[in-house]
C-alpha cells in the first residue's frame, strides 16, 4: 500500500515537466479557442504545428543552417580569440593594463545599435553577422577564462618555480587546466549568446536564417510560422548546450561541478 | 668542539617587502641559524612572524635584501633541484589521479613521465601507506590522504632537504597526531634534513631535534632549543616529563613581552 504510494509518487516526480507543459499546451489551445484570440495575436499550438508544414523543410532548413552556421563561427573565433587573450591578460601585467580598459569599452558598446555599421563597413556576406555574434559573445569568455587562470593555488605556482618549470609550462600544465572549469562554464553561457548574437545580426540584414524569417513572416502576419522558427531557435540553443556540456563530461569529467557528476 | 658542514645556513638574513601601496614591511631582521645534515629542525614563531618566508628564501624562491642564505656552503641564486617542498594545503591536481599527481614534478620539469619515476612513485605511495589508492581520484581522498600524497610528491626528486610550511594545519587533531608519527618513520626511512615550520608547541616538540623559536614581526632568532627527548619517538614520548617540561618553557617564552 505504502509502497505503491511512493511508487506513484516517484512516477509524478520523474514525469511533472512533461505533464506540466502538456498542461500548458492544452490551456493555450482551449484558451485561444473560447476566447476567440486572433490568430495573427496568438496562434494555437495546432496552428503553429501546421504553420511548420507550410513550409517545406528544405526551407526550414536553409534557414536553420543560415543561422547555426553564423552562431558556429563566431562562437569558434569568439573561443580562438578570448582564451589566448585572457593568457595574455593573466601573463603580463603591462598587457592586462593596456587592453583592459579597451575590452571593457567594447563590452560597453551597445553591440546592437553598432550592429548596421558594422554591415555597412563589412559588406553583404556572412562576416559582419559573425562579426556581431563574435562582439556579443566574447566578453563573457575572457572574462571568466582570466578568473579561472589567476584562481590557481599560489603553492602550485611556487611548485612550478621551484622546479624551475618555465612560464609557458606554467601555464599550460597548472593554470590553463586549473581554469577549465571556468573556461566550460564561459562556454555554456556563451552558447545562447553566439545564437542571440546570430538573430540579432540577421534582423539588421540578411537574407536567410531564422532571425530574418520571423521578421519576415511576422510583417506577411504569419505569426504561426514566426512560432515554429522561434521553436527551432531554442531547439538550437538547447542543443549547443547540451553539446558543450557532452563534451566537458568527456574531455574532462573532474571539471563539472560534484552535482552534475 | 668541531660542528659539522652545515646544510642549510642563514647569515644575518634581511628582508623587507614593499607592499602595492609603496609602504616597506619589515618580515625578518638579521637572521642567523644553521641546520646540519639530517637534522630535523622545526621553527615555530607566532602568526606574521616571517615563517614563510623564511622557507621561501630556502627554496629560492624569493632573495633577500640583506645577508646571505647557503645550503651545502653555496650561496641560494636559484630553486635547486635538491629540495622537496610540503605545503599547508596539499593542493593536488583534480585532473590527475593519485600517481599522476606523485608524477607530476617529473612531468612538469621534463615534460613526460618514465616509467622508472612511475615505479618510483608507487614505491613513495607504499611509503606513505597508500599503495591501494594510486588510481584514486583526489578528491575521494581524506585530508590526512591528500597530505600523504602531497609528501610522496615532494619526495619524487629525491630531495636531500625538506620543507614543510605548517603541513597539518589543516587536519584535525587526530589525524595530525598519527601523520606526526607517520612523518617521523618515513624520516626514519629515508633520513633527510627537514626544515619544518609549525604553529603547535607540541609538535615541534615531538617532531625536531631542535626548535627555532622566533620574535613577532620582524621576525628574529628568539631562542635556539635542543630537544632531548630520546628517538625513536612514539605516544609515550608525549607523557615524557622532558617533553612536558620544554613545552612549558616554550610557551611562557612566546607569551611574554619582555625581550630575552
Ligand atoms: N610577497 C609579499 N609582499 C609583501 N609582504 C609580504 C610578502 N610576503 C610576506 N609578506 C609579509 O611578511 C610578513 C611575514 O609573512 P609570512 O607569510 O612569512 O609569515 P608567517 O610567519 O608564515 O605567517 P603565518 O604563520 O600566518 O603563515 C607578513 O607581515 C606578510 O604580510
Ligand atoms: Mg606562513
Amino acid at each position: 500500500m505504502e509502497r505503491a504510494a511512493r511508487r506513484a509518487l516517484g512516477l509524478l516526480n520523474r514525469f511533472a515537466p512533461a505533464l506540466a507543459f502538456i498542461g500548458l499546451l492544452i490551456l493555450w489551445e482551449v484558451g485561444c479557442r473560447v476566447f476567440k484570440v486572433p490568430t495573427f495575436l496568438l496562434p494555437t499550438p495546432s496552428m503553429i504545428v501546421a504553420g511548420a508544414r507550410e513550409q517545406t523543410f528544405a526551407i526550414w532548413g536553409t534557414h536553420l543552417w543560415a543561422t547555426v552556421r553564423v552562431a558556429l563561427m563566431g562562437y569558434l573565433a569568439a573561443i580562438c580569440v578570448s582564451i589566448p587573450l585572457a593568457v595574455a591578460l593573466t601573463s603580463s601585467k603591462l598587457l592586462a593594463r593596456t587592453l583592459y580598459p579597451m575590452i571593457v569599452v567594447v563590452h560597453s558598446t551597445p553591440i546592437v545599435a553598432i550592429a548596421p555599421i558594422i554591415v555597412v563597413t563589412l559588406g553583404a556576406s556572412d562576416l559582419p553577422r559573425v562579426v556581431i555574434t563574435f562582439l556579443i559573445t566574447f566578453f563573457p569568455i575572457v572574462v571568466t577564462t582570466t578568473t579561472g587562470l589567476l584562481s590557481t593555488p599560489e603553492e602550485l605556482i611556487e611548485l612550478s618555480r621551484s622546479l624551475r618549470a618555465d612560464r609557458s609550462r606554467e601555464m599550460l600544465n597548472i593554470r590553463l587546466p586549473y581554469a577549465l572549469p571556468y573556461i566550460f562554464s564561459a562556454l555554456k553561457i556563451s552558447t545562447t549568446l553566439a545564437v542571440v548574437g546570430a538573430v540579432v545580426a540577421e534582423f539588421v540584414a540578411a537574407e536567410q536564417g531564422l532571425g530574418y524569417f520571423i521578421q519576415f513572416a511576422t510583417s506577411f502576419f504569419k505569426i504561426n510560422q514566426s512560432f515554429v522558427a522561434l521553436i527551432l531557435l531554442v531547439t538550437t540553443s538547447l542543443a549547443f548546450f547540451q553539446f558543450i556540456g557532452l563534451l566537458q563530461r568527456i574531455l574532462a569529467p573532474w571539471s563539472l561541478p560534484k552535482s552534475e557528476r | 668542539m668541531t660542528s659539522p658542514p652545515s646544510v642549510i645556513s642563514f647569515n644575518g638574513v634581511n628582508q623587507t617587502f614593499t607592499r602595492d601601496d609603496g609602504a616597506t614591511v619589515s618580515a625578518l631582521e638579521n637572521l642567523s641559524f644553521e641546520i646540519g645534515k639530517h637534522e630535523f629542525v622545526a621553527v615555530l614563531g607566532p602568526s606574521g612572524c616571517g615563517k614563510s618566508t623564511l622557507l621561501r628564501l630556502t627554496a629560492g624562491l624569493v632573495f633577500p635584501t640583506g645577508g646571505d642564505v647557503s645550503i651545502y656552503g653555496a650561496k641560494v641564486t636559484e630553486p635547486r633541484d635538491d629540495i622537496g617542498i610540503v605545503f599547508q594545503r596539499p593542493t593536488l591536481l583534480p585532473w590527475f589521479d593519485v600517481l599522476g599527481n606523485v608524477t607530476f614534478p617529473f612531468r612538469h620539469k621534463y615534460g613526460r613521465v618514465t616509467q622508472a619515476e612511475k615505479d618510483r612513485a608507487h614505491d613513495l605511495l607504499k611509503l606513505v601507506g597508500l599503495e591501494e589508492f594510486a588510481k584514486a581520484r583526489v578528491e575521494q581522498l581524506s585530508g590526512g590522504m591528500q597530505q600523504r600524497v602531497g609528501i610522496a610528491r615532494a619526495l619524487l626528486l629525491d630531495p636531500d632537504i625538506l620543507l614543510m610550511d605548517e603541513p597539518f594545519s589543516a587536519l584535525d587533531a587526530l589525524s595530525r597526531d598519527e601523520m606526526s608519527f607517520e612523518l617521523l618513520r618515513i624520516w626514519t626511512e629515508r633520513p633527510k634534513t627537514v626544515l619544518f615550520i609549525t604553529h603547535s608547541i607540541p609538535e615541534a616538540v615531538l617532531l625536531a631535534d631542535r626548535i627555532i623559536v622566533m620574535t613577532p614581526r620582524p621576525g628574529a632568532v628568539r631562542e635556539v632549543l635542543q630537544v632531548e627527548l630520546p628517538r625513536p619517538r612514539s605516544f609515550d614520548s608525549l607523557s615524557d616529563p622532558r617533553f612536558n617540561a620544554l613545552a612549558n618553557h616554550i610557551r611562557s617564552r612566546l607569551f611574554t613581552r619582555q625581550a630575552v
